[in-house]
């Protein structure tokens, strides 16, 4: 088994349903030979129709899609060597088990004793021997999975492909399935490209983790990495539990958040603003005042093997586990290694709007429009040396400025702008698309109708999906010329 | 104290009522009139000359070929056009469906006398064609109700069959055959069921268009229309047999196919 040749790339694809709308933005990813991978993200994310584009289902608006370096994009699905398992397992109930198995090699007319070798042998693969004759309608949740997959890998694809094939069953039997699948992908050798949006079902069983948000690759990356060094908030956030905080560097290797400093292995320039994610296992309990925080056990919930506790440190909280049990009411002092605290650049291209300016009131400014939103601006926030003159926006040496239609980028900081439930309170309208709790605060990313994100800071919590309007910060907001 | 309480089970005594009185009672009044002479003796004389005589027969026979060909039409026009709308790509789905459906919101006799003036322009004279106008008509007028249940049938098929289809590696036309048409047997069952039986009685379309030959239906009405009620009951029972046979046979059918799973 060759683990480093790709087997299927996809480039540049693009996928939109209605022509505006991006499904899949710009994805590009190498699948090698052998591997068993994962893609991961929240529902409406892309990664089922990542799937059904290799399988055949849905076509790329645009890009290409190579499988051993050839461009199948147009091959119709049943010309692929590719097998797909559904979601809720598709099998035809007009047949019994036997002619569910043997539908593709059927249609390939292979002999009837061939046949006959091939079923039997996936029917021992996923331990159903005996089953030939059932009718799959009186099979089990798990009984009628074994038999898709079974009748998905009796083809003996190049790829298999699996839509969430384990979400219809209950918690043991999925605990279950994941080992066996995990077994079967070593015994056939075959790729195994999975989709799901549990973390931890993707963590055990993958050998790559594609990370998926919003139609983009968020990271690609082993278990380890992706657990241990997410790319993004969203990653951090999304896999696994996640204390987040924002923050800023304060000298080599050093960085200031959650209201003390800390010593961290990343090296990023002084001054620059971050996130630093920490994860609760990390978080080492130790006397007061001997930590770099000390702060009040709010809670401490039992676990099995582990308590859950969140410790209020001033203004921002802490999630911990840990083993031993602190009465809620308990002063603690907690502490991070340097090694376990991960350390991501704040991302600068968020709340950047552009727009144009679109004329000149004397009295009232320069009047720029946006894409959600229109507002009129003193003009020295765009040129600092004009002034007016008869009522015209002139520049230093009093020649006329030429505004109209020049390009404009406004933004503002997360933590200036509010949202509120009243529609016609904010300027720009909006859903909840997702949110991630930061130490003291949430920070809410709402999507107006027409797709631009704005990142807000709040203390409240707002559901996910919730029409919101946002209040733009009018007097903190900087505008610059593009 | 005991008073008077509702319980939910008394619905269903206005739809009992109606059993008894329009279904119930009319079939025995039939069944009764079927097999008793004019003087009220149980007989079954009249079961046994319908048997024998051949012009029965002939009628019978007539009925069923027509019944059989305006049937197997029906289905071959309206399986297509109820695929495409279920499984179609587009918008308003439901409107496109209105358009093949809205013929039944108008009269059928207008529909048939619209129709027979087409046809007397495309043939010139509606006599010299009697039987392919009966069944020209009979389709026109009973495709609504095969295209419904098809409908139906093929919309509720689940998408992910068809797709598990063409990954298993088969093309369309073996999809079709495999997979869809196996998958949408009930609704072809009540579609035949819904237009076999007035292809075989309704005589008012052979009327129309000048069609002179009885089928089973026009014999039901001449036998009433001169008040032998013994002939027309017992040929109507005799329907109603074949009806109910036919329904045994086709549910045998399904069930046997189902039974193969079923039996472990």
């Amino acid at each position: 088994m060759n683990e480093n040749k790709t087997i299927i790339r996809l480039n540049n694809i693009r996928k939109t349903y209605d022509g505006k709308t991006n499904v899949i933005e710009e994805l590009s990813l190498d699948i090698n030979e052998g591997e068993f991978v994962t893609l991961l993200g929240p529902s409406g994310c892309g990664k089922t129709t990542i799937l059904r584009m290799i399988g055949g289902f849905d076509k790329p608006t645009s890009g290409e899609i190579l499988l051993d370096d050839k461009d199948i994009s147009e091959l119709p699905a049943n010309e692929r060597p590719v097998n797909t398992v559904f979601q809720k397992y598709a099998l035809f109930p007009h047949l019994n088990v036997y002619d569910n198995i043997a539908f593709g090699l059927k249609l390939q007319k292979l002999p009837k004793d061939e046949i006959n070798k091939r079923v039997q042998t996936v029917l021992e693969l996923v331990d159903l021997e005996g089953f030939e004759k059932r009718s799959v309608t009186t099979l089990s949740g798990g009984q009628q999975q074994r038999i898709a997959i079974a009748r998905a890998v009796v083809n003996e694809p190049r790829v298999l492909l699996l839509d969430e094939p384990l979400s219809a069953l209950d918690y043991k039997m999925r605990k279950e399935m994941q080992i066996e699948l995990k077994n079967m992908h070593k015994r056939l050798g075959i790729t195994f490209v999975f989709v799901t949006h549990d973390q931890e079902e993707a963590l055990t069983m993958s050998d790559k983790i594609v990370v998926m948000a919003d139609g983009k690759v968020q990271q690609v990356g082993t278990p380890e990495e992706i657990y241990n060094e997410p790319a993004n908030v969203f990653v951090a956030d999304f896999i696994g539990e996640s204390n987040i905080f924002n923050g800023v560097m304060t000298g080599k290797m050093k960085a200031s958040f959650a209201g003390a400093e800390f010593v961290c292995v990343d090296d990023y320039e002084t001054g620059k603003k971050i996130e630093a994610v920490i994860r609760p296992e990390d978080v080492v309990v130790v006397k007061p005042g001997e930590g770099q925080l000390t702060g009040e056990v709010t809670s401490a919930d039992f676990k099995g093997t582990f308590y859950i506790m969140f410790v209020q440190c001033g203004q921002y909280e802490m999630e911990v586990h840990c083993l031993a049990h602190y009465k809620p009411g308990t002063m603690v002092g907690l502490s991070v290694l340097p090694d376990n605290i991960h350390i991501i650049p704040y991302d600068t291209t968020i709340n950047n709007f552009h727009g144009i300016i679109d004329g000149f009131v004397d009295g009232k400014g320069l009047y720029l429009v946006f894409t959600d939103f229109a507002m009129f601006v003193d003009a020295h926030h765009l040129y600092p040396f004009s002034r007016v003159s008869k009522g015209r926006l002139v520049d230093e040496n009093g020649e006329h400025i030429d505004f109209q239609g020049r390009e404009v980028i406004a933004f503002f900081q997360p933590e200036d702008g509010d949202m509120s439930d009243d529609e016609k309170e904010g300027d720009v309208v909006g859903k909840i698309v997702s949110f991630y709790y930061i130490g003291d605060h949430y920070s809410y990313t709402i999507r107006s109708d027409h797709e631009i994100d704005y990142v807000v800071d709040d203390e409240d919590l707002w559901n996910q999906d919730d029409i919101v309007s946002v209040i733009l910060p009018r007097n903190k907001m900087k505008y610059r010329l593009k | 104290m005991s008073r008077y309480r509702f319980d939910r089970k008394q619905l269903v005594l206005p739809y009992l009522i109606y059993l008894i009185l329009f279904v119930v009672m009319p079939l025995l009044v039939v069944l009764y009139y079927g097999f008793t002479d004019d003087q009220g003796h149980i007989s079954f004389t009249n079961f046994a000359s319908f048997f024998t005589n051949s012009k029965m027969m002939g009628t019978l026979v007539y009925s069923l070929v027509i019944a059989v060909m305006v049937t197997v039409i029906c289905l071959l026009l309206a399986y297509p056009v109820a695929y495409i709308l279920a499984k179609g790509e587009y918008a308003r789905k439901h409107s496109f469906l209105m358009v093949f459906v809205l013929p039944m919101w108008i009269n059928f006799t207008l529909r048939i006398t619209a129709l027979k003036e087409i046809l007397t322009l495309l043939e010139g004279n509606l006599a010299f064609h009697p039987f392919m106008n009966t069944v020209i008509c009979m389709v026109y007028d009973f495709l609504p109700f095969m295209i419904m249940p098809l409908f139906n049938s093929l919309t509720k098929l689940d998408k992910s069959m068809i797709e598990a289809g063409y990954d298993l590696g088969a093309d369309f036309p073996k999809v079709l055959t495999k997979v869809i048409l196996p998958l949408s047997v009930p609704g072809i069952i009540s579609g035949v069921t819904m237009v076999f039986l007035p292809a075989m009685t309704n005589y008012v379309v052979l009327d129309m268009v000048y069609n002179s030959t009885y089928i089973m239906g026009s014999l039901i009405g001449s036998y009433f229309s001169s008040y032998d009620w013994n002939n027309g009951s017992l040929i109507s029972a005799i329907l109603l047999m074949f009806i109910g046979f036919l329904t045994i046979i086709t549910d045998k059918i399904v069930s046997k196919e189902e039974g193969e799973e079923v039996r472990i």
